[in-house]
């Protein structure tokens, strides 16, 4: 880590400052010689594309003389030209993961300047490299390559991780700036540049208003790539981020139409009032159209994902199929295959994350972010590339007025339609939103590549549009992207706030959202929660039924939501080296109890795990129970299922490495469970230790009223019960009075081994007593009535070894 | 309008209403009509059981919650001033640096509205949402199956985050910290009352 290296020696630092370069210098220089290399080894050096078919004659000329004269047979060959396409693109996308490695670890750059400056930096510097190697530039940002390879992942990413909540709620706004917003910077655009190219002594008179107009259509639409790539590394608060955002990828419809349509009747020349009102029908399908076709597709994925309970392995492979043959879908029907893969992503997320196991869940979450990841560096490092292999035709005007036009259509546009959203938002957009928002219009490769679609025998300008495109597309990632971080800072725009939600939040959020439709109800109004509401409850009675697989439809959002808190907890603390509280194998008998009479089958009990006999569940926590390292009681609660798999089978591997990483942690949870606790004592031996260890149920559970006792399902153990957390305070308190805080970890010990080395009863029996003086507690008394746990002394430590 | 006027001379003390509450006269009449048309057998006052009727706020569920909200203190009847009172917390708020600190605090305020709030978890008016009160929300609002084990595990956690004096029962204080990151103003505004 690059703080890390700082935090070195001097001398450290600049080694790996040393290091970092001396990579980036080698890694480049390697891809600009293998390229080079690469098409003059292969036998045929004329054509560099698809050199495998010409290749094949040669060779067979090469071996029908081979056969006449004998040669010595050959041990080594160098054969490229079969291999070469895999290995070229491989070749570039080691070099762009390797380009992303190497700025992460030099320290500073990657503060300074955004990623996506440096890479096109870097595609600049390879693009050079081929170019001095005589080698024609390959056309690597295919149009074909990027829209079906580069960009569906990119989006795929976007729409599977969309707050939805924040989208939907300023959905108006977005439509409006993506709609009306774009359209007015293509017409403003298109129109004053035809102006400007009527003027005398430009010497461009000969472009006529159609292109003109395509060309601002295409210039115009925010690029939502390079706003992630840009606001990625600003943080700023959600709802600029998800206003920027969401208007580059509602924009793809406009653009799609607007293209498509100026690109028709360039050829013709006209556009009639027919040809306008067309458009509009058009826009409308293909927005729509888009949407339904990712929708459809979503909820095929979420059904098939209430099926694989049993095949978990090919889990994750499902969203992505889906969504790729969602995208191609509209593609096909020329309908915004953006919309159509957000729709895809969005529809489908709340079923699937439902059905799927928590491994998938992963599995899913880092293949899309890697594949997002790489695709992004790819396209930048490639708008490099391209760039250098022109053609360019260079025109000062046109250039310069295209870049002055943009930005100013931009910042009339935002704060025109500022002005009018302004009268309807309850939460009103300030100046200093504005600002961001009109400067975090970023173009970027969808531009060019619609660019570089374009037919060159339509649009004889073609490269002098081309140039102008690339010229706006690097103004605005580096002149923008890399003050707008410095600008945010400036202007003191509230940032994104880091802190994970809270269960309180949730509930109130909840209540008020309930509230709200009450009120609504009274007053008479259908208006935004009465329909959220309707849909809720449509979702709930008939949607989840189908889609959700097992009981687990009927979980409210509430308890998956608490599930999921508690299961990152409980992930937390295992990789902190333990420290979790097993209460006794009671609990789940007395849990089991509880549930029979509900006869609900557990609805989480597939969620995670293969199911488990009740006996080996038993076993299972006897182990866990004697070799998970407590140093102290934990009031926290967590999730014993998942515990009890993954910690199985993940966590005993960095049991051992991450013993010192407990004292931390537990501090920390001492701040965060906000009660008295022993505290640590490091120095503990084995015995101390677990007989702490396996003494905590006994403790634990006396004081657990069984209301909280866990049940198989998921909830946790006791810990969150105040009373229990009255009576451990007491009991630690008690301990503390009697001695110092120094010897407060010994003399618990000997109280506990007094209990554990007694038979239970004998156990109950002090730990009555002990209790008396606080007070009977009826739940207490009824907890004494249940068997300790079982002797542990003869637990040796298997896993300690 | 003419008929604005006609029907706002029928309320008494309606220039006080307005200014209370910052209503305009459209929205007076807005409000007077839907009064009048829940107010059944036309009593001129509302009764719980007009409310009742409303049938979606039967299906709401924390409806009689809120329901008991307007009928505070044991009264039995609600007319047309206290009704629009309640309402007047669901107000949008205004730009707050306009506002003379001096004056009393507007009742459509992120506190009042957040004490609004408050007092529909509070229901014995002690000034603290305790365990058992949080209990009996989480319960109405998990309509569908839910063991008591999960509902008493998820109130002791909140209790737990939100419990900064340690006392067992969330404070006004408590909750409104609890609720610093969410935005009051929009979660609690009614578009049209504007």
């Amino acid at each position: 880590m690059p703080v890390g290296a700082l935090s070195h020696s001097p001398r450290g630092s600049r080694g790996f400052l040393e290091r970092g370069l001396l990579l980036l210098v080698v890694l480049v220089f390697l891809e600009g010689i293998a390229l080079p290399l690469g098409a003059a080894s292969s036998p045929d050096t004329s054509a560099r594309n698809g050199a495998a078919g010409h290749g094949q004659p040669d060779d067979h000329g090469g071996k029908l003389n081979e056969t006449h004269e004998k040669k010595a047979f050959p041990v080594l060959k160098l054969e490229y030209a079969p291999i070469r396409m895999p290995f070229e693109i491989s070749l570039w996308v080691l070099l762009a993961s390797l380009m992303k490695l190497g700025f992460h670890l030099i320290p500073r750059l990657s503060g300074i300047v955004p990623e996506s400056c440096l890479l096109i930096v870097v595609g600049l510097l390879v693009g050079g490299l081929i170019k001095l190697a005589g080698e024609e530039v390959p056309p690597v940002l295919d149009s074909k390559l990027f829209f079906l390879c580069l960009l569906p992942p990119i989006i795929l990413d976007a729409g599977y991780f969309l707050p939805i909540r924040p989208f939907i709620e300023n959905i108006g706004t977005i439509l409006m700036f993506a709609v009306i917003g774009t359209l007015w910077n293509a017409f403003f655009v298109g129109g004053l540049l035809y102006a400007v190219c009527q003027i005398e002594g430009t010497h461009l008179s000969q472009v006529e208003l159609l292109p003109c107009l395509l060309f601002g259509s295409i210039i115009s639409a925010v690029d939502p790539v390079a706003v992630l790539a840009v606001f990625e590394e600003i943080h700023i608060n959600e709802l600029l981020h998800i206003l920027v955002f969401g208007e580059s990828l509602l924009n793809d419809a406009v653009t799609v139409v607007l293209y498509h349509l100026f690109e028709e009747y360039a050829a013709a020349g006209e556009v009639t009032v027919m040809d306008t009102f067309l458009g509009v029908i058009a826009f409308l399908i293909v927005s729509l159209g888009g949407v339904a076709v990712g929708a459809i597709y979503g909820i095929l994925a979420a059904f098939t994902s209430r099926f694989t309970s049993h095949t978990r392995v090919i889990e994750p492979l499902f969203p992505f199929v889906y969504s790729y043959m969602a995208y191609l879908s509209a593609e096909m029907f020329h309908l915004s295959g953006i919309m159509a893969l957000i729709a895809c992503g969005a529809v489908m997320r709340p079923y699937v994350e439902a059905n799927i196991s928590h491994k998938s869940h992963t599995t899913i979450k880092y293949f899309l972010k890697m594949l997002s990841s790489v695709s992004e560096t790819l396209i930048f490092i490639f708008l490099g590339v391209a760039t250098v292999a022109g053609p360019h035709a260079w025109n000062w005007t046109f250039v310069s007025v295209t870049v002055i036009l943009c930005l100013v259509s931009r910042v009339i546009g935002v704060v025109g339609l500022t002005f009018i959203i302004n009268k309807f938002r309850i939460v009103k957009l300030t100046t200093k939103d504005q600002f961001i928002v009109a400067y975090g219009g970023l173009r970027g490769a969808i531009a060019f590549s619609l660019g570089y679609l374009l037919d060159k025998d339509h649009f004889p300008l073609r490269t002098m549009f081309l140039t102008a495109i690339i010229t706006e597309v690097f103004f605005t990632v580096f002149v923008q992207g890399m003050t707008i971080k410095p600008l945010v800072d400036l202007l003191a725009v509230k940032k994104k706030q880091e802190a994970k939600r809270s269960i309180n939040e949730e509930i109130h959020t909840q209540f008020l959202d309930h509230l709200l439709t009450g009120i609504e109800d009274i007053c008479g109004h259908y208006g935004h929660h009465h329909w959220k509401d309707k849909l809720n409850r449509f979702n709930k009675t008939y949607i989840k039924k189908c889609l959700i697989s097992g009981e687990r439809y009927n979980e409210p959002q509430l308890i998956a939501f608490y599930h999921k808190m508690e299961f990152k907890q409980a992930i937390e603390l295992v990789e902190s080296g333990g420290g979790v509280k097993m209460p006794a194998s009671v609990p789940l008998q007395v849990s089991m109890q509880n549930i029979q009479p509900k006869k609900q089958p557990p609805p989480d009990a597939d969620r995670a795990l293969p199911q488990f006999t009740k006996s080996r569940e038993e076993e299972i926590r006897k182990i866990l129970r004697s070799n998970l390292q407590k140093t102290r009681q934990r009031l926290r609660s967590y999730n014993r299922h998942t515990l009890v798999a993954d910690p199985y089978e993940d966590g005993w591997g960095d049991y051992l490495l991450k013993k010192q990483r407990m004292v931390d942690i537990e501090k920390r949870m001492t701040q965060m469970t906000n009660y008295l606790t022993v505290p640590a004592a490091p120095s503990d031996s084995p015995t101390l230790r677990r007989t702490r260890l396996t003494s905590d149920p006994s403790a634990f559970f006396t004081k657990a009223p069984p209301g909280t006792v866990p049940t198989i399902q998921v909830e946790l153990a006791s810990p969150q019960s105040p009373d229990s957390v009255n009576l451990v305070d007491e009991s630690s308190k008690k301990g503390v009075s009697a001695q110092g805080p120094g010897p407060k970890s010994g003399a618990d010990p000997t109280k506990e081994q007094g209990r554990m080395v007694n038979p239970p009863s004998a156990g109950k029996g002090e730990t009555g007593e002990e209790k008396e003086g606080e007070g009977k507690n009826p739940a207490l008394l009824r907890c004494l009535s249940d068997p300790g746990p079982s002797n542990e002394d003869e637990e040796d430590e298997p896993f300690l070894s | 309008m003419g008929s604005t006027n006609s029907t706002l001379s029928k309320i008494p003390n309606v220039e006080e209403l307005m200014r209370e509450t910052g209503f305009s006269p459209a929205h007076i009449v807005r409000l007077y009509d839907r009064f009048e048309s829940l107010d059944k057998e036309k009593t001129g006052h509302l009764r719980p059981e007009d409310f009742g009727a409303i049938n979606r706020l039967a299906t709401n569920p924390i409806g009689d919650r809120i329901i008991g909200a307007f009928f505070s203190a044991g009264q039995e009847t609600l007319d047309f001033h206290s009704f629009v009172k309640i309402l007047a917390h669901f107000r949008p708020a205004e730009n707050h640096r306009l506002r003379d600190p001096s004056l009393p605090e507007p009742v459509n305020s992120r506190t009042s509205k957040l004490k609004f709030a408050f007092q529909l978890y509070d229901l014995d008016k002690d000034g603290k949402i305790s365990r058992a009160e949080l209990l009996q929300v989480l319960r109405s609002m998990m309509e569908t199956q839910v063991t008591e084990e999960q509902l008493e595990s998820i109130a002791d956690r909140t209790i737990q985050e939100a419990d900064l004096d340690r006392d067992d029962a969330i404070s006004f204080e408590e909750f409104r910290k609890s609720l610093d990151r969410v935005n009051i103003d929009h979660k609690m505004s009614i578009r049209f009352l504007r």
